[in-house]
Protein backbone atom coordinates (compact mmCIF):
# COMPACT_ATOMS: atom_id res chain seq x y z
CA UNK A 1 0.00 0.00 0.00
CA UNK A 2 1.77 3.43 -1.01
CA UNK A 3 1.41 6.10 1.30
CA UNK A 4 0.29 8.65 -1.45
CA UNK A 5 -1.98 7.42 -3.56
CA UNK A 6 -3.17 10.15 -6.04
CA UNK A 7 -6.32 9.40 -8.29
CA UNK A 8 -7.72 10.38 -11.31
CA UNK A 9 -7.73 14.16 -10.77
CA UNK A 10 -9.12 15.77 -12.92
CA UNK A 11 -9.52 19.93 -12.64
CA UNK A 12 -11.18 23.02 -14.96
CA UNK A 13 -10.71 26.51 -14.98
CA UNK A 14 -13.49 27.63 -16.36
CA UNK A 15 -13.66 25.80 -20.17
CA UNK A 16 -9.63 24.95 -19.99
CA UNK A 17 -8.96 21.54 -18.61
CA UNK A 18 -5.76 21.44 -16.99
CA UNK A 19 -5.52 18.36 -15.42
CA UNK A 20 -6.82 15.35 -17.20
CA UNK A 21 -6.64 12.52 -15.15
CA UNK A 22 -3.48 12.40 -12.78
CA UNK A 23 -2.56 9.12 -11.28
CA UNK A 24 0.31 8.47 -9.03
CA UNK A 25 1.57 6.50 -6.11
CA UNK A 26 4.55 7.14 -3.83
CA UNK A 27 5.92 6.11 -0.87
CA UNK A 28 6.89 7.43 2.62
CA UNK A 29 10.98 8.69 2.50
CA UNK A 30 10.43 9.54 -0.96
CA UNK A 31 11.20 12.68 -3.48
CA UNK A 32 8.99 12.69 -6.23
CA UNK A 33 10.32 15.07 -8.67
CA UNK A 34 7.33 16.81 -11.31
CA UNK A 35 8.88 18.18 -14.70
CA UNK A 36 7.43 19.66 -17.23
CA UNK A 37 6.91 22.82 -19.49
CA UNK A 38 5.41 25.71 -18.58
CA UNK A 39 1.18 25.23 -18.82
CA UNK A 40 1.91 21.90 -18.48
CA UNK A 41 -0.32 21.75 -14.81
CA UNK A 42 2.47 20.65 -12.74
CA UNK A 43 2.17 23.38 -10.43
CA UNK A 44 -1.89 23.42 -10.69
CA UNK A 45 -1.61 19.48 -9.32
CA UNK A 46 0.42 20.69 -6.42
CA UNK A 47 -2.22 23.25 -5.83
CA UNK A 48 -5.10 20.43 -5.79
CA UNK A 49 -3.05 18.45 -3.44
CA UNK A 50 -2.17 21.53 -1.32
CA UNK A 51 -5.62 22.67 -1.21
CA UNK A 52 -5.02 25.98 -2.69
CA UNK A 53 -7.32 24.85 -5.49
CA UNK A 54 -9.98 22.51 -5.73
CA UNK A 55 -9.90 19.33 -7.62
CA UNK A 56 -13.20 18.98 -9.46
CA UNK A 57 -12.55 15.00 -9.72
CA UNK A 58 -10.65 12.67 -8.05
CA UNK A 59 -9.58 11.04 -4.53
CA UNK A 60 -6.09 11.11 -2.94
CA UNK A 61 -5.60 8.38 -0.33
CA UNK A 62 -3.15 9.44 2.40
CA UNK A 63 -1.71 6.37 4.35
CA UNK A 64 -3.91 3.57 3.23
CA UNK A 65 -7.37 6.34 4.80
CA UNK A 66 -8.84 8.76 2.10
CA UNK A 67 -7.67 11.70 2.78
CA UNK A 68 -9.66 14.05 -0.24
CA UNK A 69 -12.52 13.22 -2.37
CA UNK A 70 -13.74 15.52 -4.89
CA UNK A 71 -17.02 14.08 -4.72
CA UNK A 72 -17.80 14.75 -0.80
CA UNK A 73 -17.81 18.22 0.95
CA UNK A 74 -15.40 19.56 3.24
CA UNK A 75 -16.01 22.06 6.02
CA UNK A 76 -13.56 24.73 6.04
CA UNK A 77 -12.30 23.33 9.52
CA UNK A 78 -11.96 20.09 7.99
CA UNK A 79 -9.44 21.70 4.91
CA UNK A 80 -7.48 23.47 7.79
CA UNK A 81 -6.77 20.21 9.62
CA UNK A 82 -5.54 18.89 6.37
CA UNK A 83 -3.25 21.48 5.36
CA UNK A 84 -0.86 20.77 8.19
CA UNK A 85 -0.56 17.40 6.89
CA UNK A 86 0.76 18.59 3.60
CA UNK A 87 3.31 21.37 3.78
CA UNK A 88 3.73 23.69 0.41
CA UNK A 89 6.52 25.89 0.28
CA UNK A 90 6.09 28.93 -2.51
CA UNK A 91 8.02 30.04 -5.64
CA UNK A 92 7.89 33.79 -4.38
CA UNK A 93 8.39 32.52 -0.94
CA UNK A 94 5.72 34.67 0.52
CA UNK A 95 7.34 35.19 3.87
CA UNK A 96 5.39 37.32 5.80
CA UNK A 97 7.32 40.60 5.72
CA UNK A 98 6.61 42.09 9.12
CA UNK A 99 8.07 38.98 11.32
CA UNK A 100 11.29 38.25 11.97
CA UNK A 101 12.64 35.02 10.66
CA UNK A 102 11.62 32.98 13.87
CA UNK A 103 8.17 34.61 14.10
CA UNK A 104 7.59 33.33 10.63
CA UNK A 105 8.43 29.92 11.74
CA UNK A 106 7.04 30.00 14.78
CA UNK A 107 3.53 31.94 14.68
CA UNK A 108 1.68 29.03 12.69
CA UNK A 109 2.95 26.61 15.56
CA UNK A 110 1.76 29.44 18.16
CA UNK A 111 -1.73 29.68 16.45
CA UNK A 112 -2.17 26.23 17.28
CA UNK A 113 -1.81 26.62 21.13
CA UNK A 114 -5.26 26.25 22.92
CA UNK A 115 -5.93 29.44 24.40
CA UNK A 116 -7.86 28.42 27.01
CA UNK A 117 -5.04 26.62 28.45
CA UNK A 118 -3.46 28.15 32.04
CA UNK A 119 -1.11 30.93 31.68
CA UNK A 120 2.35 28.46 32.98
CA UNK A 121 1.61 25.81 30.21
CA UNK A 122 1.07 28.18 27.54
CA UNK A 123 4.54 29.96 28.69
CA UNK A 124 5.74 26.56 28.50
CA UNK A 125 4.66 25.55 25.05
CA UNK A 126 5.38 29.05 23.89
CA UNK A 127 8.97 28.29 25.34
CA UNK A 128 8.92 24.91 23.46
CA UNK A 129 7.84 26.01 20.51
CA UNK A 130 10.67 29.04 20.06
CA UNK A 131 13.46 26.25 20.77
CA UNK A 132 11.97 24.09 18.62
CA UNK A 133 11.76 26.92 15.88
CA UNK A 134 15.67 27.69 16.44
CA UNK A 135 16.57 24.24 15.90
CA UNK A 136 15.00 23.99 12.81
CA UNK A 137 16.33 27.33 11.36
CA UNK A 138 19.70 26.19 13.03
CA UNK A 139 19.11 23.00 10.38
CA UNK A 140 18.69 24.99 7.57
CA UNK A 141 21.97 27.16 8.11
CA UNK A 142 20.33 30.38 9.37
CA UNK A 143 20.91 30.10 13.06
CA UNK A 144 22.50 33.32 13.15
CA UNK A 145 19.43 35.23 11.27
CA UNK A 146 16.61 34.49 13.82
CA UNK A 147 16.10 38.10 14.64
CA UNK A 148 16.00 39.39 11.31
CA UNK A 149 13.47 40.25 8.85
CA UNK A 150 12.55 39.12 5.33
CA UNK A 151 13.79 41.82 3.47
CA UNK A 152 17.41 41.82 4.95
CA UNK A 153 17.93 38.69 3.56
CA UNK A 154 18.88 37.10 -0.17
CA UNK A 155 16.14 35.18 -1.64
CA UNK A 156 18.00 31.93 -1.03
CA UNK A 157 18.04 32.69 2.74
CA UNK A 158 14.14 33.59 2.31
CA UNK A 159 13.43 30.26 0.38
CA UNK A 160 15.14 28.82 3.26
CA UNK A 161 13.52 30.23 6.11
CA UNK A 162 9.88 29.05 3.79
CA UNK A 163 11.07 25.61 3.87
CA UNK A 164 11.93 26.08 8.06
CA UNK A 165 8.57 27.53 8.09
CA UNK A 166 6.86 24.55 6.36
CA UNK A 167 8.64 22.16 8.74
CA UNK A 168 8.08 23.56 11.81
CA UNK A 169 4.70 21.97 11.30
CA UNK A 170 5.93 18.83 10.55
CA UNK A 171 3.80 17.86 7.81
CA UNK A 172 3.79 14.28 6.05
CA UNK A 173 4.47 15.49 2.57
CA UNK A 174 6.83 18.96 1.99
CA UNK A 175 5.59 19.76 -1.49
CA UNK A 176 7.87 22.65 -3.21
CA UNK A 177 6.33 24.62 -6.02
CA UNK A 178 10.01 25.60 -8.52
CA UNK A 179 11.44 26.97 -5.15
CA UNK A 180 14.99 28.08 -7.18
CA UNK A 181 13.22 29.47 -10.04
CA UNK A 182 12.83 33.20 -8.35
CA UNK A 183 16.12 33.20 -7.11
CA UNK A 184 19.61 34.37 -8.55
CA UNK A 185 21.51 31.23 -10.44
CA UNK A 186 24.77 31.67 -7.67
CA UNK A 187 21.60 30.76 -4.92
CA UNK A 188 20.30 28.29 -6.13
CA UNK A 189 22.62 26.04 -5.09
CA UNK A 190 22.11 26.46 -0.75
CA UNK A 191 18.25 25.99 -1.43
CA UNK A 192 19.04 22.53 -3.73
CA UNK A 193 21.42 21.61 -0.58
CA UNK A 194 18.93 21.89 2.02
CA UNK A 195 16.29 20.10 0.16
CA UNK A 196 19.09 16.65 -0.62
CA UNK A 197 19.73 17.01 3.26
CA UNK A 198 16.06 16.81 3.82
CA UNK A 199 15.68 13.68 1.52
CA UNK A 200 18.96 12.18 3.80
CA UNK A 201 16.42 12.71 6.86
CA UNK A 202 13.85 10.67 4.64
CA UNK A 203 11.27 13.68 4.33
CA UNK A 204 8.77 12.79 1.96
CA UNK A 205 8.95 15.31 -0.62
CA UNK A 206 6.91 16.20 -3.96
CA UNK A 207 8.89 18.86 -6.12
CA UNK A 208 8.15 20.72 -8.91
CA UNK A 209 11.00 22.15 -10.75
CA UNK A 210 12.92 22.73 -13.42
CA UNK A 211 16.47 21.93 -12.49
CA UNK A 212 17.06 18.80 -14.28
CA UNK A 213 20.48 17.89 -12.76
CA UNK A 214 18.80 18.08 -9.45
CA UNK A 215 15.76 15.73 -10.13
CA UNK A 216 17.98 13.35 -11.92
CA UNK A 217 20.43 13.52 -8.89
CA UNK A 218 18.17 13.74 -5.90
CA UNK A 219 14.47 11.99 -6.91
CA UNK A 220 13.52 8.40 -6.39
CA UNK A 221 11.26 8.85 -9.12
CA UNK A 222 10.22 11.58 -11.58
CA UNK A 223 7.08 12.58 -13.44
CA UNK A 224 6.86 14.63 -16.70
CA UNK A 225 3.55 16.19 -17.25
CA UNK A 226 2.38 17.51 -20.64
CA UNK A 227 -0.90 19.23 -21.88
CA UNK A 228 -2.84 17.97 -18.00
CA UNK A 229 -1.02 13.98 -18.05
CA UNK A 230 1.36 12.28 -16.85
CA UNK A 231 3.36 11.64 -20.14
CA UNK A 232 5.58 9.37 -18.56
CA UNK A 233 6.79 8.74 -14.71
CA UNK A 234 9.66 6.53 -13.57
CA UNK A 235 12.75 6.49 -12.03
CA UNK A 236 15.04 9.07 -13.19
CA UNK A 237 17.59 7.17 -14.57
CA UNK A 238 14.95 5.44 -16.89
CA UNK A 239 12.98 9.17 -17.61
CA UNK A 240 16.11 10.97 -18.35
CA UNK A 241 18.28 8.27 -19.54
CA UNK A 242 16.19 6.06 -21.57
CA UNK A 243 12.80 8.13 -22.14
CA UNK A 244 9.99 5.97 -23.82
CA UNK A 245 7.85 8.58 -25.21
CA UNK A 246 8.63 11.17 -28.20
CA UNK A 247 7.64 14.00 -25.82
CA UNK A 248 9.65 13.36 -22.63
CA UNK A 249 12.61 13.17 -25.10
CA UNK A 250 12.02 16.65 -27.15
CA UNK A 251 11.20 17.79 -23.53
CA UNK A 252 14.51 17.08 -22.16
CA UNK A 253 16.59 17.67 -25.41
CA UNK A 254 15.48 21.47 -24.78
CA UNK A 255 15.65 21.82 -21.21
CA UNK A 256 19.36 20.11 -21.82
CA UNK A 257 19.93 22.48 -25.03
CA UNK A 258 19.12 25.68 -22.16
CA UNK A 259 22.48 24.30 -19.94
CA UNK B 1 -11.49 93.04 22.68
CA UNK B 2 -7.79 91.85 23.72
CA UNK B 3 -5.88 89.50 22.73
CA UNK B 4 -5.92 87.66 25.30
CA UNK B 5 -9.41 87.81 25.29
CA UNK B 6 -9.64 87.12 22.08
CA UNK B 7 -7.81 83.67 22.31
CA UNK B 8 -9.59 82.66 25.09
CA UNK B 9 -12.61 82.83 23.19
CA UNK B 10 -11.49 81.06 20.22
CA UNK B 11 -9.24 78.62 22.51
CA UNK B 12 -13.03 77.66 23.64
CA UNK B 13 -13.98 77.47 19.97
CA UNK B 14 -11.06 75.13 18.99
CA UNK B 15 -11.92 72.65 21.97
CA UNK B 16 -15.53 71.94 19.87
CA UNK B 17 -12.65 71.58 16.77
CA UNK B 18 -10.56 69.09 19.12
CA UNK B 19 -13.46 67.06 20.17
CA UNK B 20 -15.29 66.46 16.47
CA UNK B 21 -11.93 65.89 15.25
CA UNK B 22 -11.31 63.33 18.31
CA UNK B 23 -14.62 61.47 18.09
CA UNK B 24 -14.97 61.46 15.17
CA UNK B 25 -10.94 59.68 14.29
CA UNK B 26 -11.97 57.18 17.03
CA UNK B 27 -15.19 56.40 16.06
CA UNK B 28 -14.77 56.21 11.74
CA UNK B 29 -11.56 54.10 11.71
CA UNK B 30 -13.00 51.06 13.22
CA UNK B 31 -16.32 51.95 11.76
CA UNK B 32 -15.20 52.31 8.33
CA UNK B 33 -12.90 48.84 8.50
CA UNK B 34 -16.65 47.40 8.81
CA UNK B 35 -18.25 48.91 6.30
CA UNK B 36 -15.27 47.93 4.35
CA UNK B 37 -16.15 44.28 4.92
CA UNK B 38 -19.54 45.13 3.64
CA UNK B 39 -18.34 47.17 0.66
CA UNK B 40 -15.78 43.28 0.13
CA UNK B 41 -18.11 41.30 0.69
CA UNK B 42 -18.92 37.77 -1.21
CA UNK B 43 -22.75 38.15 -0.54
CA UNK B 44 -23.71 40.27 -3.45
CA UNK B 45 -26.97 42.15 -1.62
CA UNK B 46 -24.75 43.18 1.19
CA UNK B 47 -21.71 44.62 -0.90
CA UNK B 48 -24.22 46.29 -3.20
CA UNK B 49 -26.27 47.99 -0.12
CA UNK B 50 -22.74 49.21 1.15
CA UNK B 51 -21.44 50.33 -1.67
CA UNK B 52 -24.32 51.91 -2.39
CA UNK B 53 -23.93 53.79 0.58
CA UNK B 54 -20.56 54.99 0.32
CA UNK B 55 -21.65 56.22 -3.29
CA UNK B 56 -23.98 58.02 -1.60
CA UNK B 57 -22.03 59.61 1.25
CA UNK B 58 -18.94 60.45 -0.42
CA UNK B 59 -21.23 62.31 -3.50
CA UNK B 60 -22.90 64.53 -1.40
CA UNK B 61 -21.52 67.60 0.78
CA UNK B 62 -20.48 67.08 4.46
CA UNK B 63 -22.51 69.95 4.58
CA UNK B 64 -25.70 68.46 3.64
CA UNK B 65 -25.42 65.52 5.43
CA UNK B 66 -25.10 67.33 8.31
CA UNK B 67 -28.37 69.46 7.53
CA UNK B 68 -30.11 65.90 7.20
CA UNK B 69 -28.89 64.59 10.29
CA UNK B 70 -30.28 67.97 11.97
CA UNK B 71 -33.25 68.46 10.38
CA UNK B 72 -33.72 65.29 8.69
CA UNK B 73 -35.79 63.45 11.30
CA UNK B 74 -37.70 65.87 12.82
CA UNK B 75 -39.18 67.09 9.01
CA UNK B 76 -39.85 63.39 8.26
CA UNK B 77 -41.12 61.64 11.37
CA UNK B 78 -41.27 64.84 13.60
CA UNK B 79 -39.20 63.61 16.05
CA UNK B 80 -37.48 66.05 18.06
CA UNK B 81 -34.09 67.26 16.94
CA UNK B 82 -30.69 65.54 18.28
CA UNK B 83 -28.53 67.93 20.49
CA UNK B 84 -26.68 70.34 17.59
CA UNK B 85 -23.36 68.73 18.17
CA UNK B 86 -24.56 64.92 18.48
CA UNK B 87 -25.97 65.35 14.87
CA UNK B 88 -22.30 66.89 13.78
CA UNK B 89 -20.57 63.97 15.16
CA UNK B 90 -23.14 61.65 13.61
CA UNK B 91 -22.92 62.96 9.95
CA UNK B 92 -18.85 63.32 10.53
CA UNK B 93 -18.22 59.68 11.59
CA UNK B 94 -20.37 58.08 8.98
CA UNK B 95 -18.65 60.49 6.34
CA UNK B 96 -15.63 59.70 7.04
CA UNK B 97 -16.15 56.11 7.37
CA UNK B 98 -16.95 55.82 4.23
CA UNK B 99 -13.77 57.91 3.43
CA UNK B 100 -11.61 55.45 5.61
CA UNK B 101 -13.41 52.23 4.17
CA UNK B 102 -12.49 52.92 0.50
CA UNK B 103 -8.48 53.74 2.03
CA UNK B 104 -8.90 50.17 3.95
CA UNK B 105 -9.80 48.46 0.51
CA UNK B 106 -6.94 49.51 -1.22
CA UNK B 107 -4.98 48.89 1.37
CA UNK B 108 -6.02 44.73 1.79
CA UNK B 109 -6.43 44.48 -2.15
CA UNK B 110 -2.61 45.72 -2.51
CA UNK B 111 -1.68 42.61 -0.37
CA UNK B 112 -0.45 39.89 -2.65
CA UNK B 113 -2.85 36.22 -3.01
CA UNK B 114 0.53 34.99 -2.10
CA UNK B 115 0.36 35.94 1.95
CA UNK B 116 -3.44 34.35 2.39
CA UNK B 117 -2.13 31.28 0.69
CA UNK B 118 0.65 31.27 2.90
CA UNK B 119 -1.35 31.11 5.70
CA UNK B 120 -4.04 28.53 4.23
CA UNK B 121 -1.41 25.96 3.65
CA UNK B 122 0.21 26.54 7.40
CA UNK B 123 -3.33 25.82 8.26
CA UNK B 124 -4.19 29.31 9.69
CA UNK B 125 -8.11 30.26 9.96
CA UNK B 126 -9.59 33.07 7.52
CA UNK B 127 -9.67 35.78 10.95
CA UNK B 128 -6.22 34.59 11.96
CA UNK B 129 -5.03 35.05 7.99
CA UNK B 130 -6.27 38.76 8.31
CA UNK B 131 -5.30 39.15 11.66
CA UNK B 132 -2.14 38.13 12.47
CA UNK B 133 -0.92 38.23 8.86
CA UNK B 134 -2.86 40.93 6.42
CA UNK B 135 -4.12 43.41 8.53
CA UNK B 136 -0.63 45.49 9.84
CA UNK B 137 0.43 44.91 6.36
CA UNK B 138 -2.02 46.80 5.46
CA UNK B 139 -1.67 49.50 8.11
CA UNK B 140 1.95 50.20 7.19
CA UNK B 141 0.49 50.72 3.13
CA UNK B 142 -2.46 52.89 4.16
CA UNK B 143 -1.03 55.52 6.56
CA UNK B 144 -0.13 57.77 3.86
CA UNK B 145 -3.52 57.77 2.45
CA UNK B 146 -5.04 58.09 6.04
CA UNK B 147 -2.78 60.85 6.74
CA UNK B 148 -4.10 63.44 3.92
CA UNK B 149 -7.53 62.31 4.78
CA UNK B 150 -7.08 62.79 8.71
CA UNK B 151 -5.53 66.48 7.64
CA UNK B 152 -8.23 67.38 5.61
CA UNK B 153 -10.55 66.11 8.89
CA UNK B 154 -8.38 68.68 10.82
CA UNK B 155 -10.54 71.48 8.34
CA UNK B 156 -13.89 70.10 7.70
CA UNK B 157 -14.73 70.21 11.51
CA UNK B 158 -15.62 73.69 9.97
CA UNK B 159 -18.20 72.69 8.32
CA UNK B 160 -20.28 72.03 12.05
CA UNK B 161 -21.11 75.64 11.95
CA UNK B 162 -23.36 75.41 9.45
CA UNK B 163 -26.02 73.97 12.21
CA UNK B 164 -24.85 76.70 14.44
CA UNK B 165 -22.04 74.99 16.33
CA UNK B 166 -19.51 77.17 17.58
CA UNK B 167 -16.42 75.31 16.82
CA UNK B 168 -13.50 77.44 16.07
CA UNK B 169 -14.52 79.53 12.61
CA UNK B 170 -17.75 80.10 14.13
CA UNK B 171 -15.70 81.56 17.64
CA UNK B 172 -14.69 83.76 15.23
CA UNK B 173 -17.49 84.79 13.04
CA UNK B 174 -19.42 85.87 16.46
CA UNK B 175 -16.36 87.91 17.51
CA UNK B 176 -16.35 89.52 13.68
CA UNK B 177 -19.77 90.08 13.92
CA UNK B 178 -20.42 91.01 17.78
CA UNK B 179 -17.21 93.73 17.72
CA UNK B 180 -16.55 94.50 14.06
CA UNK B 181 -13.10 92.76 14.50
CA UNK B 182 -12.18 91.29 11.26
CA UNK B 183 -8.46 90.10 12.52
CA UNK B 184 -9.35 87.36 15.08
CA UNK B 185 -10.92 85.81 11.42
CA UNK B 186 -6.61 85.42 10.14
CA UNK B 187 -6.05 84.80 13.41
CA UNK B 188 -7.51 81.46 13.69
CA UNK B 189 -5.65 80.02 10.66
CA UNK B 190 -2.42 79.92 13.30
CA UNK B 191 -4.48 77.65 15.32
CA UNK B 192 -5.38 75.16 12.46
CA UNK B 193 -1.93 75.57 11.00
CA UNK B 194 -0.09 74.74 14.67
CA UNK B 195 -2.77 71.31 14.88
CA UNK B 196 -2.11 69.96 11.70
CA UNK B 197 2.00 70.42 11.96
CA UNK B 198 1.76 68.60 14.86
CA UNK B 199 -0.39 65.88 12.78
CA UNK B 200 2.14 65.76 10.85
CA UNK B 201 5.11 65.42 12.85
CA UNK B 202 3.49 62.11 14.64
CA UNK B 203 1.97 60.81 10.59
CA UNK B 204 5.76 61.36 9.91
CA UNK B 205 6.73 59.05 12.62
CA UNK B 206 4.08 56.26 13.03
CA UNK B 207 5.52 56.20 8.92
CA UNK B 208 9.31 56.03 9.99
CA UNK B 209 8.40 53.39 12.93
CA UNK B 210 6.30 51.23 10.67
CA UNK B 211 9.20 51.47 7.97
CA UNK B 212 11.61 48.67 10.15
CA UNK B 213 10.75 46.18 7.13
CA UNK B 214 10.26 47.05 3.56
CA UNK B 215 7.79 45.49 1.07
Amino acid sequence: MAFLEVKGIHKNFGKTEVLKGIDFTMEQGEVLAIIGSSGSGKTTLLRCLNFLERADKGVFMLNGKEFFNAEKNYKDSEIREKHKHLGLVFQQFNLFPQYTVLKNVSLAVELTVNKKLPKDEKKKLFAQINENSKAILESVGLGDKINAYPCNLSGGQQQRVAIARALALSPDILCFDEPTSALDPELTGEVLRVIRELKNSMRTMIVVTHEMNFARGVADKVIFMAEGIIEEAGDPEQVFGNPKSERTKAFLEKSLENI
Amino acid sequence: MSFLEVTAQLANGFLTTLLIFGVTLVCALPLGLLINFGSMSKIPPIKWIMRTFIWIIRGTPLMLQIIIVFYGPGLLFGWSALPRLMAVLIAFVINYACYFSEIYRGGIESIPKGQYEAGQVLGMTKSQIFFKIVLFQVIKRIVPPMGNEIITLVKDTSLARVIMVVELVQAAQQIVAQKALLWPMFYIGAFYLLFSGLLTVVLNRVEKKLNYYSG
